[in-house]
């Protein structure tokens, strides 16, 4: 498994893919989390975001601002991510490529996972520079004081976020050796994360309690619940304290089991056709 | 020694199709060995049960006597199947270095197999850059990357010129006389005929016939072209008996040994029949492998 890990990491590292994903969650994290508000309380323009006041997108928030997004659309990211790394294979061909040079398929697997979790924890952690960098221009800017989270903050929102990608991006893994794809995996995750999510959690569940209750056993809200537990505002899309931090945090951890575990069992039993 | 490729009772079964059916098979250590059959006769299939990326309804395969998913199992095997498949964003050599990871073997053996396959000029390019022969030929350069002692080549020559079509063969030979033991499948039966040294014939998924080239083709037959040819029958029926005599084409084949072709002749001027062509012909391959694969025979040892 460490040579399919050192494998698979080289195979991220020089996928243009790869760093177009990494960029446009950057990109996304910097434009909703930080400049549109800014420019908002710039300009004093009424909008979806002016309640986010200056304070929001200072450091000291910077846990929750960094957590905002992985619950829905940088979670999408990741997940196309770990489509990518599986779903390629399939694509490709190059399953049998890989696998008649004599890994067996749970070590392939195995460091395929490794890849998408180091992945994953630079995306967060770069998520977190981007923030911090920002968020301290904003202050500078404004004369605002600089005031850091403590560290034990930092490091409970650093592992929160990683958890809630990887669990993602073992999603993305899952339905690429499910679909045994790309295109399809891809946008029914999509659909999944960005539509059904939505709707449920905006017109189905305040309609019939059922849905309420059961929306507390989804990834999604658990996402959102576990942002919301470490400081991320409820007007982020998927942001909504549901349940409790502790008890996301536990539920998104199952699912990443129960993700990894499901994948690697029809990985192993299914032909390599 | 166990054998490198030993497979028992095979069979695959896909819903109500059968791919492969019932098929005993055993490549010997240091033979190139043809696996030959017509598309879709479960070659393929075969092949990917032996490198365990298909699970088998029934029946063994043992590589080395490992079977797949042991330990191990493809330590000496290189094998390209169904055609190439890289990374296209990757160079050829960056390819190879990554596949080079996969199997422990290390980077050294890269430029050596980049080399034997003549691609070293070009090794620095997009894997998507490649034209179909270069894809092909970085296929088994991958195949040879742990110097395997058993390779198992599926069509290895599609996709190639002529001219890199004689040079597959060529390698191909070069390793069956270094050591290497070869499976080879391919329906190309001029190709078999040059660089295996055994053939098993398969059809609608079971083996038909297991033999040398030699043996397969079987003995060589005097064509005879004469006038009248009831008359020339009837003299050469006479003269060897009714099972070696055929009328094919207007014409007659006698399954004779070629140094009879004199007394043919005399027997048949001395009947009064027009002898205007005798000559040997040696059974072609595809005459044998056509009659084999169109059903008319169920099988042969």
């Amino acid at each position: 498994m460490w040579r399919s890990w050192q494998a698979e990491m080289i195979k991220l590292a020089k996928r243009p893919a790869a760093w177009l994903l990494l960029v446009l969650a950057q990109l996304l994290a910097l434009l909703f989390t930080y400049l549109f508000p800014y420019a908002s309380y710039a300009g004093g323009t009424e909008g979806p975001n002016s309640d986010r006041t200056l304070p929001m997108l200072l450091p000291d928030q910077l846990v929750g601002n960094s957590l905002g997004g992985l619950p829905v659309f940088l979670g999408a990211i990741v997940l196309i991510l770990g489509v990518l790394a599986v779903g390629g294979e399939y694509g490709w061909g190059t399953w049998k490529t890989l696998l008649t040079q004599g890994p067996t398929r749970l070590a392939a697997y195995g460091g395929k996972l490794l890849a998408l979790a180091v992945a994953t924890l630079v995306i967060v952690a770069s998520l977190f520079a981007t923030g911090a960098a920002t968020s301290v221009v904003i202050a500078s800017v404004e004369s605002q004081p600089v005031a850091w989270p403590s560290l034990v903050d930092l490091a409970t929102g650093l592992g929160a976020g990683w958890l809630i990608a990887t669990m993602w991006a073992a999603l993305g893994a899952l339905l690429a050796i499910a679909l045994r794809g790309v295109a399809l995996p891809i946008g029914l995750g999509l659909v999944w994360l960005l539509a059904v999510q939505n709707l449920l959690a905006v017109i189905a569940a305040p309609l019939l309690d059922w849905v309420a209750e059961a929306q507390k056993g989804l990834p999604g809200p658990n996402a959102g619940s576990l942002a919301a537990a470490l400081g991320a505002t409820g007007d982020t899309p998927g942001v909504a304290a549901v349940v409790g931090g502790g008890q996301a945090a536990l539920v998104i951890a199952g699912y990443l089991v129960a993700f990894v575990a499901a994948g690697g069992l029809l990985l192993h039993r299914r032909d390599i056709l | 020694m166990k054998p490198p490729v030993q497979i028992e009772g095979l069979s695959k079964r896909y819903g109500g199709l059968t791919a492969v059916q019932d098929l005993d098979l055993t490549v010997r250590a240091g033979e190139v060995y043809g696996f030959l059959g017509p598309n879709g006769a479960g070659k393929t299939t075969t092949l990917r049960m032996l490198l365990g990326l298909i699970r088998p309804t029934s029946g063994q395969v043992r590589v080395f006597g490992a079977r797949p998913g042991e330990p191990g199992h493809l330590r000496s095997v290189g094998a390209l199947i169904e055609g190439p498949a890289f990374y296209p964003y990757l160079s050829g050599r960056d390819n190879l270095r990554l596949l080079a990871r996969y199997a422990g073997t290390g980077a050294h053996r890269v430029p050596v197999v980049l080399d034997l396959v003549d691609l070293t000029d070009r090794a620095g390019d997009r894997y998507a850059a490649y034209s179909l022969g270069m894809k092909q030929r970085l296929g088994v350069a991958a195949a040879l990357l742990k110097d395997p002692r058993l390779l198992i080549l599926d069509e290895p020559t599609n996709g190639l010129d002529p001219a890199g079509m004689a040079d597959m063969r060529a390698l191909i030979r070069r390793l069956g006389a270094g050591g290497c033991t070869v499976l080879l499948s391919s329906h190309l039966l001029g190709e078999v005929q040059q660089i295996c040294d055994r053939v098993g014939v398969i059809s609608k998924g079971r083996l038909v016939a297991e033999s040398s080239v030699a043996e397969l083709r079987g003995t060589a037959a005097l064509r005879v072209v004469a006038e009248p040819v009831d008359r020339a029958a009837s003299v050469a029926r006479a003269l060897f008996g009714d099972d070696r005599v055929r009328v094919v084409d207007g014409a007659l084949e006698l399954a004779v040994p070629p140094e009879r072709a004199s007394a043919v002749n005399a027997a048949l001027v001395d009947a009064g029949v027009a002898v205007s062509e005798l000559r040997l012909r040696e059974r072609d391959l595809e005459d044998v492998f056509l009659e084999l694969t169109s059903g008319g025979l169920t099988h042969v040892a």
